[in-house]
């Protein structure tokens, strides 16, 4: 009785708290997307060939770490008992996925790059043990940003 | 040293190739970062924490691999690539590995 009444606060508050923070966090990652737009992403691996003389080249990243809610979390676990899709998880690697973009456009930005190419995600789950839960997950972006010649490294 | 993760660099030539360099590192997680990251597990959100951890970690493998390409003679990585596997529980392997070449 004890124990089911710990389950139900957490997963209260996990509910609660969750969708706070990830209603926040979309509308977050949906007001810088439009901020983000005027410094475009690609994934194609080659350089278009009518750059302009003198353009350079770098390296960007973006990356963050994180995590889904303990009531998601406890929806997965039931879920994965019949299969199916999991709603909850495909929130949580969008949200992480976008959230990477945007840093990598944000450093993409600081470094005077107008441009994204070649852009590559690399995803790992960071497990935290508990009955083989991905609990947190790492997303990182990275890419090569393409640098006009007129303007000059912030680093 | 010029890092792209595109296979040739705009305007410049490649002059000569000096294969595969690498650079890596293994961290683990403090006490510290995993108590916080613990109660972040509860309410969901970003785990500021790992995400710094991480970032130091790659950093330093981009370090290694720039200072591997220098040895050999290189002026810039084409073809960088990041990979992450964890190695234990609570420890994790960032790579990051490129070409090393020398550009005119």
């Amino acid at each position: 009785m004890y124990e089911l009444g710990i389950l139900l606060i957490l997963l209260t508050v996990g509910y609660i708290f969750g969708r706070i923070a990830e209603q926040r966090h979309y509308r977050s990652i949906i007001r810088r997307e439009a901020a983000f737009r005027r410094i475009p992403v690609f994934a194609t691996r080659h350089l278009p060939d009518d750059l302009e003389p003198g353009v350079r080249t770098t390296l960007v990243t973006g990356s963050v770490v994180i995590s889904v809610d303990y009531f998601k979390r406890f929806l997965a676990g039931l879920r994965m008992l019949i299969g199916g899709r999991l709603k909850s998880y495909e929130s949580l690697i969008d949200r992480a996925r976008r959230e990477a973009v945007l840093r990598l456009q944000d450093q993409a930005r600081r470094k005077g790059g107008n441009r994204v190419f070649n852009v590559k995600f690399e995803t790992a789950s960071i497990s935290k043990g508990a009955k083989n839960t991905v609990g947190s997950v790492e997303v990182l972006a990275y890419g090569t940003a393409v640098i006009p010649p007129h303007r000059s490294t912030a680093e | 040293m010029l890092m792209t993760n595109l296979e040739s660099v705009p305007g410049r030539t490649i002059v000569r190739h000096l294969g595969l360099v690498q650079g890596s590192t293994v961290r683990a997680k403090n006490i510290g970062r995993d108590i916080m990251a613990g109660l972040k597990n509860l309410v969901g959100g970003e785990l500021k924490g790992y995400t710094e951890l991480l970032q130091e970690a790659r950093q330093e493998a981009l370090e290694r691999l720039t200072q591997q390409a220098a040895e050999v003679g290189a002026n810039a990585v084409l073809n960088v690539r990041f990979t992450t596997s964890s190695v234990a529980q609570g420890a994790a392997e960032l790579l990051a590995y490129g070409t090393a070449v020398e550009l005119d």
